[in-house]
């Protein structure tokens, strides 16, 4: 069966891949390339990215396009595969000679991308790809060819741990991490370094664990006042629910991972109160810019945009910013000009490349109160 | 001294599931020497048929442990009489690797039906919390503790007192003494496939219900603990596997509780070892002399 796919995804590819081909270079048209998981096990990332892009787009040409001319946008799907992404960024970026590629969604994707791209020399911005060494090689020098618009896996956790202290005032923490990823051992990493109150106990589980309750009666008739969670939805949901149960309650702060519906079906809605997460963009947000592209996405696709989709409409946004810059269409002077970006405004976020191709930008904490968003704070950078 | 009440609390829930599971695997061992590494995965069937009594037929809990008990024990006599049946004169090596296929099976078509993802089992009891003193007991937990012991019960009422269960132990003994006495033996295999997997479908609702998550996975990591359960009990011993599925509920609560919840599992998979090696007949097992 899953050969099966596979071989009608292909196919579905190759076809693609001829029509695109009888676009013959325009000079009347700058071409981005889209590389996304529209298919796969994380297609519900990519396909959210590949709307917000196109919504950019259209957008973007509807107002007259860049430099005198409109975009032309060229997707091909990766189906969530690390090979079939390095060889779709090739293909974008030799084939279609593209000015800049906007995508992969993960982080795996943009690593296996990288090393194509910086021999077809060519820049990509990924709009949700937060592993802190994706833009950075193995010696720590800065990648010239990649970008981010969403902010890294370490900087959410000095931003939790800042929100910690200041907006919940607290001075002892209990860490509840998942050991079993990557992204959960980093957050509880930068966390550490950077929460200036004690941490009073740093549990672990793995994510085939569902009892708890070991862990929670262990931590319950310790003195703290925060609990730092950095883990998915799967697991979270069910600590959640373990620990309201049990009686603990002292507030849950967690990362993006939290940011799914799962999340409240697993703990149940009445027990989600005081849990905090940090996100990349929130629906609730009562300015102009962000309330105008809930409504021009909702309108053009009939769902509520999520912050893939926002990251990825901001890298589009991003991209458009640089070619202006460059005042050129030629992919070197575009990862040039990206580097000297410095102003900013996206709906998630105003912000600057830092040195080493980070956005220098707030993080949303969403506040849950009954399983509902009750308010969020923004946390700038230091 | 509290906290050590209340991991116990914990252990003996979680101990409570394993021992049902335990269980089932014990049963089938007694009766034709096979472990059946598909039973973990009739316990996850269990649990989502109790998730669409429940969530879709909006039935009470009662009903839907009886329906998924039911559904389960079909499942279970249906396996064996196409996977296991054809191989009772086969070697015991092409049964235990048939087994494996039936589980993978069984994970691959509820993956394919209802998809990967985790899904939350709907809150079927209203879940209140009893405190005496500082230790805490809930109403779940009360549930699958008393489930779990009135199943036990009307199980070793079927195999003392019944003439089934009087006929599953001839079996157990000398299956084929047994069919020279008259009984039929393939009936009572199926009624041992029957009583075992029903039970693991009652594991499967009272799981769901108790952590309120269930994905087509769930049945790998418990059964493998069960089974581990039902060898430190003495495998083929039915008392063994409940004494050795609460022991290891209670032994894998404490670590998490005192040590430290990253070698909970290499604990518990260490214990398997150790038994194996010091007296492979579990804790409840006497030596037997080989029949010659």
């Amino acid at each position: 069966m899953k050969k099966l796919i596979v071989g009608l995804a292909a196919l579905a590819l190759f076809t693609t891949a001829c029509g695109t081909k009888e676009n013959t270079k325009d000079a009347d048209t700058i071409k981005i390339g889209g590389n996304f998981e529209l298919t796969g096990p994380v297609s519900a990332y990519g396909t959210a990215e590949s709307k917000g892009a196109q919504l950019a787009i259209k957008e973007i040409n509807a107002a007259g396009g860049v430099l005198d001319k409109k975009l032309d946008y060229v997707e091909l799907d990766n189906k969530s595969d690390t090979t079939e992404s390095a060889s779709v960024a090739t293909k974008l970026a030799t084939q279609e000679k593209v000015s800049l590629i906007v995508g992969p969604a993960t982080s795996g994707a943009t690593k296996s991308a990288t090393p194509s791209l910086t021999r077809a020399k060519v820049a990509m911005i990924t709009p949700s790809g937060t592993d802190d060494g994706l833009t950075l090689d193995s010696k720590g020098k800065v990648q010239p060819f990649v970008f981010r618009t969403g902010f890294q896996d370490s900087f959410q956790g000095v931003a939790l741990a800042e929100f910690a202290e200041t907006s919940l005032s607290s001075k002892k923490a209990v860490i509840i991490g998942d050991s079993s990823s990557d992204y959960a051992i980093g957050l509880t990493k930068s966390f550490k370094n950077s929460y200036a109150g004690e941490i009073v106990a740093d549990e672990n589980f793995t994510a085939d664990d569902t009892d708890f309750n070991a862990i929670l009666t262990r931590i319950k008739d310790k003195d703290f006042d925060v609990i730092y969670m950095p883990a998915y939805y799967e697991q979270a949901g069910l600590i959640i629910k373990q620990a309201r149960e049990m009686g603990i309650e002292q507030p849950i702060l967690g990362a993006d991972g939290f940011s799914n519906q799962a999340l409240l079906d697993l703990a149940g809605e009445e027990n989600v109160s005081d849990v905090y997460y940090s996100a990349h963009f929130s629906l609730n947000n009562d300015e102009k810019k962000i309330k105008d592209f809930i409504k021009a996405y909702t309108d053009e696709y009939d769902i509520a945009p999520d912050a893939f989709a926002a990251l990825a409409y901001d890298s589009v946004y991003l991209a458009k910013q640089g070619i202006e810059e460059a005042d050129s269409s030629d992919p070197q002077e575009v990862a040039k000009a990206l580097e000297k970006v410095t102003d900013f405004n996206g709906i998630t976020g105003n912000f600057s490349i830092d040195e080493n191709h980070n956005p220098v930008k707030s993080v949303f904490v969403i506040e849950l109160q009954d399983g509902k968003e009750a308010g969020g704070t923004e946390v700038k950078p230091k | 001294m509290e906290n050590f009440i209340q991991q116990l609390i914990n252990g003996l829930s979680l101990g409570s599931i394993y021992a049902l599971i335990a269980l089932g695997y014990t049963m089938v061992y007694g009766i034709i020497k096979l472990i059946n590494f598909a039973h973990g995965e009739i316990y996850m069937v269990g649990a989502f048929i109790g998730y669409a009594t429940i969530h879709t037929f909006q039935l009470g809990l009662i009903p839907s442990l009886i329906i998924s008990m039911g559904f389960c024990a079909l499942l279970g006599a249906l396996i064996e009489r196409v996977a296991y049946k054809p191989l009772r004169k086969a070697t015991r090596v092409a049964a235990l690797i048939t087994a494996i296929g039936v589980s993978f099976l069984l994970q691959n078509v509820m993956i394919y039906i209802v998809g990967p993802q985790v899904r939350a089992f709907p809150q079927v009891i209203e879940n209140k919390v009893y405190s005496v003193g500082n230790i805490q007991i809930n109403q779940t937990q009360i549930t699958i503790f008393l489930t779990t012991i009135i199943l036990m019960v009307a199980l070793q009422f079927i195999v003392k007192q019944t003439k089934m269960g009087k006929a599953m132990r001839a079996v157990s003994t000398d299956a084929d003494a047994a069919r020279l006495m008259g009984i039929n033996v393939d009936n009572v295999i199926s009624f041992t496939f029957i009583l075992g997997s029903s039970l693991a479908g009652a594991a499967g609702v009272l799981v769901g219900m108790y952590y309120n998550s269930i994905d087509p996975l769930m049945g790998v990591a418990p059964g493998l603990k069960a089974f581990i359960a039902a060898v430190l009990g003495g495998i083929g011993i039915i008392p063994g596997a409940l004494v050795g599925g609460f022991a290891i509920g209670i032994i894998e609560t404490l670590i998490s509780g005192y040590g430290s919840s990253l070698i909970k599992d290499a604990v518990v998979y260490l214990i398997l070892i150790i038994i194996l090696i010091v007296k492979p007949t579990g804790l409840l097992g006497k030596n037997k002399k080989e029949k010659v």
